[in-house]
Order: structure tokens, then C-alpha cells, then sequence
């Protein structure tokens, strides 16, 4: 039981922690948090089991369509439901409509697609074994995402320009960088790792529009408590909280554990609101 | 330019009197005789129809206080009416303890409602915008799964019939009666708050939360009562629904609902009544005339929700605000009526001295203040001076309550004022303006300046909620109060207008209408001149002189040095956090440190 709670719960933990970094991308280079991200995620299974198991293509080819998908949504979000607002971040207008995006997303999923779950395909045509490629393949996405992040900010000149524009967006477009594209350009990112996060967990989470609201919510519980904009915290807390869902899932059951995550999530909120690993804004008067 | 209040004027001025407020409740009025009026035309299937818009306003009239004046984001509310729901069914059906008659069912679920509506509220506090919007949302799905998961109790997924209210409300339209009757009184009270310095203090929390401070509005306060009252309505609105329904499963309560319920008061418009009333009755109706898109009706709503964000932000009250259309007067001057401040302020408060000692306040390693002397004393014009960054406007957040301060003390009256609490700056009647004016701009100037007058008041909230005696003499109180301080300041005949209509000199003056609100013992101005025609700042100092004379002792931060010594009493020079001089007008300009470090020759 320890085994199964152990793997489900790191696997499950790591679709939360890449939804969380897709959070992430998106607000460092916007300042505007996205309930897309939670789509992004549904969609990447929802592709993935159309491109693969309807329309028969090889894993490869759906693959990098359903990436290329997600990264289509990402810069529809930006477009749509964030640069228009904007001008106006202290009306808090983005939480509108990034959440009007999100459903119209969903509720089109849940039409054409299915309102029931429809089966993910497997990957790799391997045994099934204690420790199967639906436990590893998450593991493998988020170890991935975290590298190649890593290397993008660190080495890359565009990944310079990311931290630029992240860090004081007035200065970068005094330096002459373009705003406006690399932030369609981090939206796109964000696509491709919500994407990736979703085709990932696919074979645990299936094909489902419903998982929209979920991840959107799972997915932000890393965010909040590993402070916004920080990758590393988002990780870290995403494991723990894939890890006691799990294990609140096998000891109380699994409404009790959503109650469990929602009671933690808002006491650890309340009583340090810039997460935990997060620093505190100074007030401006 | 004449000073004299044209006919136009007076009647705008007029407007606000006993004529505009029968104008006002004349669409109230209307929908009031076309709903008691409504089984005389409408049959069957639209008695149902209308009956779910009235329960759907019951919630949506909570919830407007929250979202549409307060600005807090609370998505997932339907968990309000979901609690409400299964609360009134269950008790009514007697799953737990004996079958209750349905209208004590239904006041209990208010308390239930009332409870967690400032449980699922608070955390808005604390959280930020985007956060708490998650959190109610989360809130949301977990009531849902309660539901479906605690199955001796709500019945799960198969659910649990909905109470019937026995006669004479138990035919059609009996209940039909009974949810109007309920809509209507929902209306009246949360007109009578929006109309109340709760109301003002919501817009000011959610527009310009540093001035509804300043003014000595305690947010934490306001909001748990707004979440209280909003989260009762909407756990009625749940009875009323799960009655309706007739029979209740957690499939009922979907964020669809949410979302509607959201977009009625955007659409209808932040900080209105009318608008969001308009706006619910329409998305509850709408969907009757496009049955083929039932399917698409949340994809629709979302398309709606996007579209009125982006395109129409002020939604139909804007749409309807046909009075602020009208051009205004251009080349219009400000003209103080010094002479009215003697009725406004009063007699001068025998407050002592404001006197800080050796004050100093770090950021980070820099040292913002260090080791200043201040004394304000009542009556007198201080002027604070120095270059960008010396410490100016951070004496005056120090004095405000916006920073303690790391050594030192402040002393009103030789008492040391408390460090925290910066609401309570306004009690100890010490006022401020900001360096960027902090106005609600979709209220009126007037409703602006009464924001400042926010701790006069006496009538709890329950009294303006049911527009008692003591209500009705705030409201009196405060608005001549508003349009003495308005006329002190020369603004009287804009105090109709929207004030995001103003020039930016306007909002200025606007600002120390508001802060006299206060009849404050001491007046801190944050650079009152900035952007004013050399005219403008020569009737300011002859407004800061006479509020002076009144009484008041008064802190100007300042760049204009003309304005500084011709109304100083004394003036105390900064630089780089430090006392650089301090003396009287012509002591500093003769100071020749001031004058190589800051005046120049």
C-alpha cells in the first residue's frame, strides 16, 4: 500500500508541480495569473487521445501535435484574455477573463468531445509492471520541464530576456526588448508545458473535460504555497501535495481528502500568504 | 468663470434632493407593479420562470454588496446557495433530528449561510485577488463533494426532496408571491446600504483602499458584515431554490450557476442596483428564447462574461447614467469659500502639539528617516521641504500609521499615538491627501467627500440595512456636512458629477474636501500643488491659510517654494532623511546650505 500511495502520489504530484510552473511562466511575464493553465492541462489528454486512439496517428506525430495545441491556446490567452487587461492590472479584470476563456475552453471540450472520460492511450508498448510508464512518464515530463527550464534561463540569450522582462518589465522595454513578443512567446511555453503536463498524466487522469477545474485548482495549490514565480518551490510543494492526497485518498477516502487539501491549502494561506518559501511585497503608498 | 451657480447648476445641485430620488426609484417602482401584476399575462411555464429570477436576484443582491461594490472576486458563491439548498431540504425532511416546518428551516439555513459566507469570505482579507477567487472556487467543489459523498444525510447522487412552504404559498403562484416579496425586500435593503456610508466604504475599499484607510474605514470590519448578510440572502435563495426545484441532487449546483450569477452584476455594472437587478432578470429569461442552444448555454455565458469585461467594463448602469453625458462646463475655475470653514470645522480642537522625536525608519539599509525633530502645532502651517528622496512623504506615512517607525516617537498632546492601527489616525482626527489623488471614480464627488465623513456615523449596519431614524440622520448629517466642505473647497457645483469626470486640479481639491470631513486637528498634505495653474495654488494657500486659522494645525510636503514660504508659519528642511534647517520662512532662505543644497541661488 506504502508503494502504491508512494508512486500514485509522486506521479500525481508532478502533473500538479508542471501545471504550477505553467502558472508560473505565464505570470512572470504578465503579472497576471491564468485559469487557462488547468485547461492547458485537460487538453494535453484530450488531444492526446484524439490525435492518437481517434484518428490513429503515431504516438510521436500526436505528441508534438498536442504540444503544438497547447502552445496555440497559450498565445489565444494572451491574446485574448490578457493583453487587452492589461492596462488595467489593478482592477484585477485578468481573473475575468482568463476564467471566461477557461470555460468557454471546457464547455467546447465537453460538447465535441465527451462529458465522460474516454481512454488514453498507452505509449510505449511495454508490460505492465509494479512501476508502470503512467507513474514514471509524469516523473520523467517534470524532471525534463525543470532541466530544460533551467538551461533556458540560465544559458539562452532569449531566456535572459524571459528573466528581463520578469523581473522589471519597464527596464526591459527601456533596453529595447521586445515585450510584447516574448511575452506571446512565454504563453506559448506555458501551452507546451500544460500540454506536456496533461499528455504526460494522460493514462492516469484519461481524457476528460472535467479535469479543467481540477488541475486548475490542484495546480495552483503549488503556486500559492511555494510563492508565485518560484519554479523550485512549486515542485517541491506539488510532491508533498500529490503525496498527502494520496494518502489521505487511502485512509479517509477520496472526498475527505479534497477536503483535507482545501483545509490545509487555507490554513497554510492565511497564515503565511506569500507561501512558503515565497518573500513578502512591500506596501506602496 | 463667474462664481455665481448658474440655473443649471442649481438644479443639478438640486438633483440630489427629494426629486431625484423618486426619479431614482422610479425603475423599482415599475419592475415592482409589473412583477405584483405578472399572473394577470404571464401563464404556467413563466411563473416559473419569473419565480427562479427572484430567487436568483435574492442571491445576486447578496452578492452585488461583494463584488460589485466591494470589488472582492467570489467566484464560487453558488456554494452559498448549494449550503442554503440542502440545509432547508434536509432539516425539512428530517434526516437528521425531527421534520422542522420549512420556514424555521429556512432561517436557520440564513444562519448557516451567514456563518460560512464569512468563513468562505475572510480569507479575501488576506489573500490576493487572483487567490481568493481559487479559494472560493475550491470552496465551491467541495461542497458539491460533501454532498454527493454524505449520503445518509443529503441522499448523495440520488438526492433529497425540497420543502414545500405550507399556505397560502404553496400553489404556483402563492410561491410565487413569496420569492417577489423577498426579491423586493432584498432590493430595499441593499439599495439602503449601497445609499449608506457602508456603501461608500465598499467602493472606497475597492477603488482606493489607502483613502478608505486614511478615512477610518476598518476593511476587516465592513467586509465580515457584508459576507454575513450576503452569505444569508444567499442561503435563503438556496431554500427558495430547492423548493422550486421541487427535488435537489449536487448536479443542480454546477459553476455554471457561478458564473451566471457573476455576470448578471457585471453586466448590470459595478456599484449599482438597477444594473445588476436588469442584468439577472435578463440572463434568467434569455435562455427561454434560445432553447436550441441549451447545450452551449455555459460556452454562451462564458463568450458574454468575456465580452462584457473587455468591451463594456461599466455594463448597462453605465449604459444608463444618462445624467453624466451631459458636457460640463468647460473653463470652469475653483474657487474656496474660506469663509464656510468656520461651520465646518467647528471649534477649534484643543489637541496640543503633533511632535515626532527622533524619529528614524529604515528600508532595508537605507535609512529613509533618521533622527527626525517634527512639531505641527495646531493653528500653524508647517512646510516640509527638501529634494526628491529625502524622506518627505515617508514622514508623513510615518505620521499617517502607514510605517512604524524604528526608533523614536510621535506624540499627539504629549501622548505617544499607538504604532498600529492605521484606521485609527482618523479617530485621533489627523487627515491626509495623497500625492496621487485617491478618488472612487464611478461615485459622485459628493459620495467621495462623505467617504471621509465615514466615522460620524452612528447607525450600525442593521440600521442601514432597514433604514432606520438613526440611518436616515447619518445620511442628513453627512451630505450637508459633504456639501459645506465641497463649497469650502469651490467644487459645490460638480458635487453631482461622476468624479472621474474631474480634472486632475479638482481631484485635488476633492481630496481636502474630503480629508475636512474629518474636522481634523491636524492636515497632512501630500504636495498639494502638483499640476495646479500658478492661479490654482494661490487660491490653495489662501484655503491651507484659512483651515489654519481655523484651527488646524497643517503639514505641507511641497516643491513649490513660492507657495511654501508665502504660507508657511515655519518650514523644516530634509535631506537625505536628516534635519537639514528648520526655522521660519526667512531664516530658510537665508539658510545658505538650503540654498546650495535645494533652492539654488
Amino acid at each position: 500500500m506504502v508503494e502504491s500511495i508512494v508512486s500514485t502520489g509522486l506521479a500525481i504530484g508532478c502533473i500538479y508541480a508542471l501545471i504550477a510552473i505553467t502558472y508560473n511562466v505565464m505570470f512572470s511575464a504578465s503579472r497576471v495569473f491564468s485559469f487557462t493553465a488547468g485547461t492547458l492541462g485537460m487538453l494535453g489528454g484530450v488531444l492526446g487521445s484524439l490525435f492518437i486512439l481517434r484518428m490513429g496517428m503515431p504516438v510521436a506525430v500526436g505528441f508534438l501535435l498536442t504540444l503544438a495545441g497547447g502552445a496555440a491556446i497559450g498565445i489565444v490567452t494572451e491574446i485574448v484574455a490578457v493583453r487587452p487587461v492589461l492596462k488595467s492590472l489593478d482592477q484585477h479584470l485578468y481573473v475575468l477573463s482568463t476564467l471566461a476563456l477557461a470555460l468557454m475552453i471546457q464547455q467546447y471540450t465537453a460538447i465535441e468531445w465527451s462529458t465522460e472520460p474516454q481512454p488514453f492511450p498507452r505509449l510505449f508498448d511495454i508490460e505492465r509492471g509494479g512501476f508502470d510508464q503512467q507513474f514514471w512518464l509524469p516523473m520523467l515530463a517534470c524532471a525534463v520541464t525543470i532541466v530544460g527550464l533551467e538551461l533556458l534561463y540560465r544559458r539562452t540569450l532569449i531566456g535572459h530576456a524571459f528573466l528581463a522582462i520578469a523581473e522589471d518589465n519597464f527596464a526591459a522595454r527601456a533596453l529595447g526588448l521586445p515585450e510584447r513578443r516574448l511575452r506571446m512567446a512565454s504563453f506559448a511555453l506555458a501551452g507546451v508545458i500544460g500540454a506536456l503536463a496533461g499528455f504526460a498524466g494522460g493514462q492516469m487522469l484519461l481524457a476528460f473535460f472535467a479535469n479543467a477545474p481540477m488541475l486548475t485548482f490542484y495546480g495552483f495549490v503549488p503556486v500559492a504555497l511555494g510563492g508565485m514565480g518560484n519554479n523550485r518551490g512549486a515542485v517541491v510543494a506539488g510532491l508533498l501535495l500529490g503525496l498527502f492526497q494520496q494518502a489521505a485518498n487511502f485512509l479517509v477516502g477520496g472526498i475527505f481528502a479534497s477536503v483535507a487539501v482545501f483545509t490545509v491549502f487555507i490554513i497554510v494561506l492565511l497564515a503565511r500568504p506569500e507561501g512558503i518559501a515565497g518573500a513578502s511585497l512591500p506596501r506602496r503608498v | 468663470m463667474d462664481t455665481q451657480a448658474t440655473p443649471l447648476h442649481a438644479s443639478r445641485t438640486n438633483a440630489l434632493g427629494a426629486p431625484s430620488s423618486f426619479n431614482a426609484a422610479l425603475p423599482f417602482l415599475a419592475l415592482l407593479v409589473v412583477g405584483i401584476a405578472f399572473p394577470l399575462f404571464g401563464g404556467g411555464y413563466w411563473g416559473v420562470i419569473a419565480t427562479r429570477a427572484c430567487i436568483y436576484w435574492v442571491l445576486a443582491s447578496g452578492l452585488n454588496l461583494v463584488v460589485g461594490f466591494g470589488g472582492q472576486i467570489a467566484i464560487g458563491w453558488v456554494a452559498l446557495l448549494t449550503l442554503g439548498a440542502y440545509t432547508t431540504s434536509v432539516l425539512v425532511a428530517g434526516n437528521v433530528g425531527p421534520p422542522l416546518p420549512p420556514y424555521l428551516a429556512l432561517a436557520i439555513a440564513a444562519v448557516v449561510g451567514a456563518v460560512f459566507g464569512l468563513i468562505v469570505g475572510l480569507p479575501a482579507l488576506r489573500l490576493r485577488t487572483f487567490y481568493f477567487a481559487i479559494t472560493t472556487l475550491g470552496f465551491a467543489t467541495i461542497v458539491t463533494q460533501v454532498a454527493l459523498a454524505w449520503q445518509s444525510v443529503t441522499g448523495g447522487g440520488v438526492g433529497v426532496a425540497g420543502p414545500v412552504f405550507p399556505e397560502p404559498f404553496s400553489s404556483q403562484w402563492g410561491f410565487y408571491y413569496f420569492c417577489f416579496g423577498l426579491a423586493a425586500i432584498c432590493t430595499w435593503m441593499t439599495a439602503n446600504i449601497a445609499a449608506s456610508r457602508f456603501g461608500r466604504a465598499l467602493t472606497a475599499v475597492r477603488d482606493a483602499e489607502v483613502a478608505a484607510e486614511a478615512s477610518g474605514i476598518l476593511k476587516s470590519t465592513l467586509l465580515a458584515q457584508v459576507f454575513l448578510f450576503s452569505g444569508a440572502v444567499a442561503a435563503i435563495a438556496g431554500g427558495l431554490f430547492a423548493s422550486l426545484q421541487s427535488y435537489i441532487t449536487p448536479d443542480a449546483f454546477t459553476i455554471d450557476l457561478s458564473v451566471l450569477f457573476f455576470i448578471a452584476i457585471l453586466i448590470g455594472g459595478r456599484g449599482s442596483i438597477l444594473g445588476p437587478l436588469l442584468g439577472t432578470i435578463l440572463l434568467t429569461v434569455l435562455p427561454e428564447f434560445a432553447a436550441p442552444l441549451v447545450a452551449w448555454s455555459t460556452f454562451l455565458y462564458a463568450v458574454l462574461l468575456l465580452v462584457i469585461v473587455l468591451a463594456i467594463p461599466g455594463g448597462i448602469a453605465e449604459i444608463l447614467d444618462f445624467k453624466n453625458r451631459r458636457p460640463l462646463e468647460t473653463g470652469r475655475a475653483i474657487v474656496p469659500r474660506p469663509d464656510v470653514l468656520g461651520p465646518l470645522l467647528g471649534a477649534a480642537p484643543d489637541a496640543g502639539a503633533l511632535t515626532l522625536e527622533q524619529v528614524s525608519l529604515n528600508f532595508g539599509g537605507v535609512r529613509a528617516i533618521d533622527g527626525l525633530d517634527l512639531e505641527i502645532r495646531p493653528g500653524e502651517v508647517h512646510g516640509l521641504i527638501g529634494p526628491n528622496g529625502s524622506g518627505k512623504t515617508t514622514t508623513l506615512n510615518v505620521i499617517s500609521g502607514y510605517y512604524a517607525p524604528k526608533r523614536g516617537a510621535i506624540r499627539l498632546n504629549g501622548n505617544a499615538m499607538p504604532v498600529d492601527g492605521l484606521h485609527r489616525r482618523a479617530h485621533l482626527r489627523i487627515a491626509r491627501t495623497f500625492q496621487t489623488p485617491r478618488i472612487v471614480g464611478s461615485a459622485s464627488v459628493l459620495e467621495n467627500v462623505m467617504i471621509g465623513g465615514t466615522i460620524d456615523g452612528k447607525a450600525t449596519f442593521v440600521e442601514s440595512l432597514l433604514s432606520l431614524p438613526r440611518h436616515r440622520r447619518d445620511e442628513a448629517m453627512l451630505r450637508d456636512t459633504a456639501m459645506l466642505a465641497l463649497t469650502a473647497v469651490g467644487l459645490e457645483r460638480l458635487a453631482a458629477v461622476r468624479a472621474d469626470r474631474l480634472q486632475h486640479s479638482e481631484l485635488r481639491f476633492t481630496e481636502i474636501a474630503r480629508a475636512l470631513m474629518l474636522r481634523p486637528a491636524f492636515l497632512l498634505l501630500d504636495e498639494p500643488a502638483a499640476g495646479l495653474s500658478a492661479e490654482e495654488i494661490a487660491r490653495l494657500g489662501a484655503l491651507i491659510l484659512a483651515i489654519a486659522q481655523a484651527g488646524t494645525g497643517v503639514l505641507v510636503v511641497e516643491h513649490h517654494p513660492d507657495l511654501i514660504f508665502d504660507i508657511c508659519h515655519r518650514v523644516t528642511v530634509l535631506n537625505l532623511g536628516k534635519v537639514l534647517a528648520a526655522g521660519t520662512p526667512a531664516e530658510i532662505r537665508a539658510h545658505r546650505e538650503v540654498v546650495n543644497a535645494y533652492l539654488g541661488a
